[in-house]
């Protein structure tokens, strides 16, 4: 896939806009995935996640060719993310009682391959349950949860990325995890 | 029941991948004799789970194809650009000649005055140069922005610039009146093609008249 991926940034490279199509499709749900997680917003999320596809269009003669694209891409949609979580206002911790998921296990969502039409419809409510909780973490926890779960990042690169020293995002991921935990508790 | 403090760190160093090898069996032996923390670990490890359970969510259907419209349409500039970067050789060649061709041009704009030539038995009747009856011009003649009477004799090439011959033809058919061509230069072209061919002529001669002077 990287190779596929590094053949179109060439073309891309030489004026070939055309190329760029192909390197948006393989990577537009894992973008959007973390801008989801992150911002808990569909909306923003595809905004964001625009802006970081046009971001890394734009600045693509800086990407190093030998480095993971990957790793660069989602790199400039957290950084985004961050951005944009930091100018709004912390309106999503107000819904907090809001549960709706009485009755719902998660069993039922894991464990099984096959999947019935109403476990999909059960799996949607299910995850905007999942993607409620996250939001509602303060932000300095789920920065680093998405980075470790979602992007799938090692501690020292979250620490690199963030400015942060190891142990605080140690600590913070632990505090992330945790808080996550009592409210995901029931679902 | 009271657990050790300690245990819920190494939860977390377990699935931070952190944990040394003794941290971990004294975990494992714990879970299995202490359920709340079996329960409190299987939590955590379901939270990861509900948190990494992202497969069905899609960037929308059209996604792609808004991207594409909002890219910035630079891409004639850039490739022009990187054109440049890899062809420097046709680069500098242009340049040369786009300077070649200013410089021309402003000579061009300079040249609307009249001149002519300076042999000292041509007459000048306003804008009209006449090479007298019976007199022999020596060397050259060469009218700019002006008309030229050839009555005389001209041992030499005669050229008019952005002007005409008056009976050059005549006199050149019925007798040897000039010696030389008789060459009348109008259009921009024409006038930047003499000037390409007297800069030759000139460089040529430069070096014919160096040489039998290094020879001496």
């Amino acid at each position: 896939m990287e190779t596929i991926v590094k053949k179109r940034i060439k073309q891309v490279l030489k004026g070939d806009q055309d190329a760029y199509a192909e390197v948006v499709e393989i990577y537009k749900d894992k973008v959007f995935q973390i801008c989801y997680r992150m911002l808990g917003n569909r909306h923003e999320a595809e905004d964001i996640a625009q802006e970081a596809f046009i971001r890394a269009y734009v600045n693509i003669s800086s990407f190093n060719i030998n480095l993971k694209f990957s790793s660069w891409l989602y790199r400039i949609a957290t950084n985004l993310c961050i951005d944009r979580i930091r100018k709004k206002k912390p309106d999503y911790y107000l819904d907090a009682e809001v549960a709706g998921t009485d009755g719902l296990t998660m069993y039922s969502q894991i464990a099984s391959d096959t999947r019935l039409p109403e476990e999909d419809v059960v799996s949607l409510e299910l995850q905007e349950a999942i993607q409620r909780e996250i939001s509602k973490l303060p932000e300095k926890y789920r920065t680093v949860i998405v980075l470790k779960y979602i992007e799938e990042l090692s501690l020292n690169e979250i620490s690199e990325l963030l400015d942060l020293p190891l142990g605080t995002v140690k600590t913070r991921i632990h505090r992330g995890r945790e808080a996550l935990r009592t409210q995901l508790q029931y679902v | 029941m009271k657990c050790p403090a300690e245990m819920v760190l190494y939860m977390h160093e377990y699935l931070d991948d952190e944990i040394s090898a003794e941290e971990e069996k004294v975990l494992r032996e714990h879970l299995q004799s202490c359920k709340d923390c079996l329960e409190h670990f299987h939590e955590l490890r379901k939270t990861i789970a509900l948190v990494q359970s992202t497969s069905h969510i899609q960037a929308p259907s059209n996604f792609t194809a808004s991207v594409m419209a909002k890219l910035p349409k630079e891409k004639r500039k850039v490739g022009f650009q990187r054109w440049i970067r890899q062809h420097p050789l046709f680069t500098a060649a242009s340049l040369f000649l786009v300077l070649m061709m200013g410089s021309l041009f402003s000579t061009w704009e300079e040249d609307h005055q009249f001149s002519v030539s300076k042999q000292p038995n041509l007459l000048v009747r306003n804008d009209t140069v006449i090479v007298p009856e019976g007199e022999v011009v020596k060397g050259d003649v060469v009218v700019k922005n002006g008309k030229l009477q050839i009555e005389g004799q001209v041992e030499g090439d005669v050229t008019v610039i952005n002007g005409e011959v008056i009976n050059g033809k005549q006199y050149l058919a019925s007798a040897g009146q000039v010696t030389g061509e008789i060459k009348e230069v109008n259009a921009l072209f024409d006038w930047m093609w003499y000037h390409i061919k007297k800069t030759a002529k000139d460089v040529i001669y430069v070096f014919g008249d160096n040489e039998p002077k290094t020879a001496q």
